[in-house]
């Protein structure tokens, strides 16, 4: 299953829903050319929702990565909604459970902007 | 080779398709073979992430090149392995992901989840002169494969912290 991605605005943030796999090849240059469509826009403030990603490999977690480092290095911010179960032990065995904001409420998430 | 051990074998274009036509080669063989649900998860990223080191970092994405994909099955476990044409490389060599100054790396986290899925993780140097990724799985027992698919390790990937 390809990746599919759609945005929506939040007042500052953009919700970023995807669904499928983020994987070597198109899912991870989906990923990355969303991201950088938002920068291009200004829109720095990101919520990215995982809630129907259920496999990343680690070229989809590197994208992941480098969207945050890019996010944050125009003074933004990129932050994690739903992560399924699998996405969730994959980002703890890698240690960016602690890089990353995580949410499971995404109203919560998007107070956490401000 | 002992005579219940099944052996398959396939060469790959070095191609982003091929990543995915491994996994799905593996994931057949593995299901075939009894594993559980979770186990198969891992068994599929395992090969994933060894064709995509083939592919990038052995093969260097150059299409001259072959990747050399086999799987043993034998009494008791599954054997992988992944053969690159480059020019192989040491498990020394490669940093430590979970390091602090390498947590946000865009890269070299393959290895690491390999290590982490599979029971048996080696490197060794292949007969094409390039790194044979050798990497196994114990079957399970029978009958011990739950409805969702679980056998043998816990669902939760084994923590490095």
């Amino acid at each position: 299953m390809s990746l599919h991605a759609t945005h929506r605005d939040a007042g500052q943030v953009t919700v970023v829903d995807l669904s499928g796999r983020i994987v070597l090849g198109d899912g991870s240059a989906l990923l990355r050319k969303t991201i950088r469509g938002l920068l291009d826009d200004q829109r720095k403030l990101i919520l990215l929702n995982l809630a129907d990603v259920d496999y990343i490999d680690s070229s989809g977690i590197g994208e992941l990565v480098s969207g945050y480092t890019a996010v944050k290095n125009q003074s933004g911010d990129l932050k994690l909604l739903h992560l399924t179960k699998k996405v969730r032990d994959l980002l703890q065995i890698t240690k960016l459970y602690t890089v990353f904001d995580v949410f499971t409420d995404e109203s919560t998430a998007l107070r956490s902007f401000v | 080779m002992a005579s219940d051990t099944k052996h398959l074998e396939m060469t790959l274009e070095t191609l982003v398709e091929s990543v995915n036509l491994a996994e799905e080669m593996c994931l057949r063989v593995a299901e075939a073979a009894g594993f559980g649900e979770d186990d198969c998860y891992r068994i599929g990223m395992s090969v994933r992430e060894g064709v995509i080191n083939a592919f990038h970092y052995g093969n260097e994405e150059r299409p001259d090149k072959k990747i050399h994909l086999a799987v043993d099955l034998t009494a008791d476990k599954m054997i992988i392995h992944v053969l690159d044409e480059g020019a192989g490389f040491k498990l020394s060599d490669v940093p430590d992901p979970l390091a602090e100054e390498n947590l946000l790396s865009t890269s070299g986290r393959g290895i690491f989840l390999m290590r982490a899925f599979m029971d048996e993780f080696t490197v060794v140097s292949g007969r094409t002169g390039g790194a044979e990724i050798v990497m196994s799985k114990k079957l399970p027992a029978p009958g011990s494969a739950s409805p969702n698919g679980q056998s043998g390790k816990s669902a939760t990937p084994r923590q490095e912290a």
